[in-house]
């Protein structure tokens, strides 16, 4: 049977610009939630968000090439970028069929969407500019990577709402198990900080306010918490064929053991037991893991009431008994819910927790919650041996991604 | 009005690239434009000359006279017929 591994890592986010300063600020407990700078939020009754700090495009792309290139698209690019240089990987031009990128994103070119219409009924433009339908389409970043890296292989991009990353890398998986790739990118990618966006987000009524203290308002499992916080960000692993790593002996961050899904096929926003229960299950099986084998689950943990409590009945419902011991901590509290990349920077930690030993902690957690009574490692990192992870996507329309991991020896 | 001129103008903008470097005889292909930025041009020249260039000569604009000289006969009012029906390829058509 061909095993998977992840060989490569790259993020591009609010908490970091690359993989290192990302994970060291999680381990940190630092939150990365300000007020919003991309747009005047003065009018909006939510002003905070996860933001790319002093992200300035043209450091990183000529102008030329940025005229194509939606936010989403942009971050993409730069965290595959270094994806593909830790790997170490160079492909000969025959391999580049047996390589592929599938990328998840809910929004896509939210930003391109949110001026081109703000100029065409604000400002009565009569037309949008040519280049609005290869930038915001949702596989923009998909087909721009596969430019950039010359990935001639299977490639598509995936939209599930905040699972999105979780089924692109949880599909990229399978595509090397099942002997259609050797290699391939996945992840996901998000900048859904628009006006438009921000303001369609606050009527739902999930988001957690916080204006006071940006940097303390996504609160998950924390008996105060008062909602999620939406960010924006990429993040890109390299799996690939164990026996491909080894050949060319790369450094081997996690084996990707196992990938549930499934439908919960009951409500457009709130999450069932049954759907979650069922995609942790088909992931342990997957990689014949025992749930007393799990040491650490990256939790969806959105901040919500509903997803919290939801999710920790989840956790005891497949876990019984080793629930109470496993580690859980929700990495969002730090890097936001970036919606489409969300699974795909919260795997990343968790492989990162599992190469380095370091459980990154659930930040701002200030009171324990009745119905939140597991072991959510509550603001201080926790050094301890990982051999198995889950990373839980939640998403919601109620379809559901969980991805297992182990260390690799 | 120096169409000319403001039609350099703007290729070199759109194209990032450096006005010296394109002359009323550039051809679209010298200057590394393809379909999509062609598009991309005729947008910015449709801004600015508030105007529309009907398709079917906006898609045989392979050359910065080409476009020069259609941009002015629309901006003359002159009828451009004969362009559309060159454009669509027809046996009787002329310039």
């Amino acid at each position: 049977m061909r095993r998977v591994v992840v060989t490569g890592i790259g993020v591009f986010a609010s908490t970091g610009k690359n993989a290192n300063q990302f994970f060291d600020t999680l381990v940190k407990g630092r939150s990365a939630v300000r007020r919003i700078e991309q747009f005047d939020p003065s009018q909006l009754s939510v002003q905070i968000a996860a933001e790319i700090p002093d992200y300035d495009p043209l450091a990183f792309f000529p102008a030329k090439r940025l005229d194509l290139l939606d936010r989403f698209s942009q971050i993409a690019l730069l965290a595959a970028k270094e994806a593909m240089e830790s790997s170490g990987l160079e492909l000969k031009d025959e391999e580049r069929p047996r390589f592929g990128v599938v990328t998840g994103t809910g929004m896509a070119g939210a930003t391109t969407f949110d001026t081109g219409y703000f100029n065409l009924y604000a400002k009565q433009a009569t037309r949008l500019h040519p280049f609005t339908i290869p930038k915001v389409m949702h596989n923009a970043a998909t087909s721009q990577i596969c430019m950039e890296l010359g990935a001639q292989g299977p490639s598509f991009t995936t939209a599930t709402a905040c699972s999105s990353s979780g089924h692109a890398i949880g599909e990229a998986f399978h595509l090397i198990k099942n002997d259609m790739a050797d290699v391939m990118m996945a992840g996901g990618s998000e900048a859904p900080i628009t006006f438009g966006m921000v303001r369609s987000w606050e009527s739902v009524r999930v988001l957690a306010t916080g204006n006071g203290d940006p940097s303390k308002a996504c609160r998950p499992f924390s008996a105060d918490r008062e909602g999620l916080v939406l960010g924006e960000g990429a993040a890109m692993l390299i799996l690939e064929e164990l026996d491909h790593a080894r050949n060319r002996g790369a450094k081997i961050y996690a084996e990707v053991s196992g990938f549930g899904l499934s439908s919960d096929a009951s409500h457009i926003t709130v999450p069932s037991i049954d759907g979650p229960a069922r995609a942790v299950r088909m992931a342990l099986a997957e990689g014949k893991v025992n749930p007393e084998d799990v040491d650490y689950i990256n939790a969806h943990g959105t901040g919500t009431r509903v997803n919290d409590v939801t999710e920790t009945q989840v956790i005891k419902e497949v876990f019984k008994d080793h629930a109470c011991k496993v580690a859980i901590s929700s990495t969002k509290s730090m890097h936001g819910h970036a919606m489409g990349s969300t699974a795909a920077l919260e795997l990343t930690a968790t492989v990162q927790a599992i190469d380095r030993g370091v459980i990154p902690p659930t930040a701002n957690y200030t009171q324990p919650d009745p119905e939140c009574d597991l072991d959510y490692v509550p603001n201080q990192a926790r050094e301890k041996t990982v051999r198995n992870a889950i990373s839980n996507s939640f998403a919601f329309g109620g379809l559901n991604a969980v991805l297992l991991v182990r260390k690799f020896e | 009005m120096d169409v000319s001129k403001k039609v350099i103008e703007i290729i070199a903008r759109e194209q990032h690239l450096d006005v010296a470097k394109i002359t009323p005889d550039s051809t679209f292909a010298e200057l590394g434009i393809d379909s999509l930025d062609g598009v991309n041009i005729l947008f910015a020249l449709e801004e600015e000359f508030k105007l529309d260039i009907p398709d079917t000569i906006a898609q045989n604009m392979k050359s910065v006279r080409q476009v020069v000289d259609s941009l002015t006969r629309v901006i003359e009012g002159k009828d451009v017929s004969d362009l559309v029906a060159m454009a669509k390829g027809e046996p009787n058509a002329t310039a």
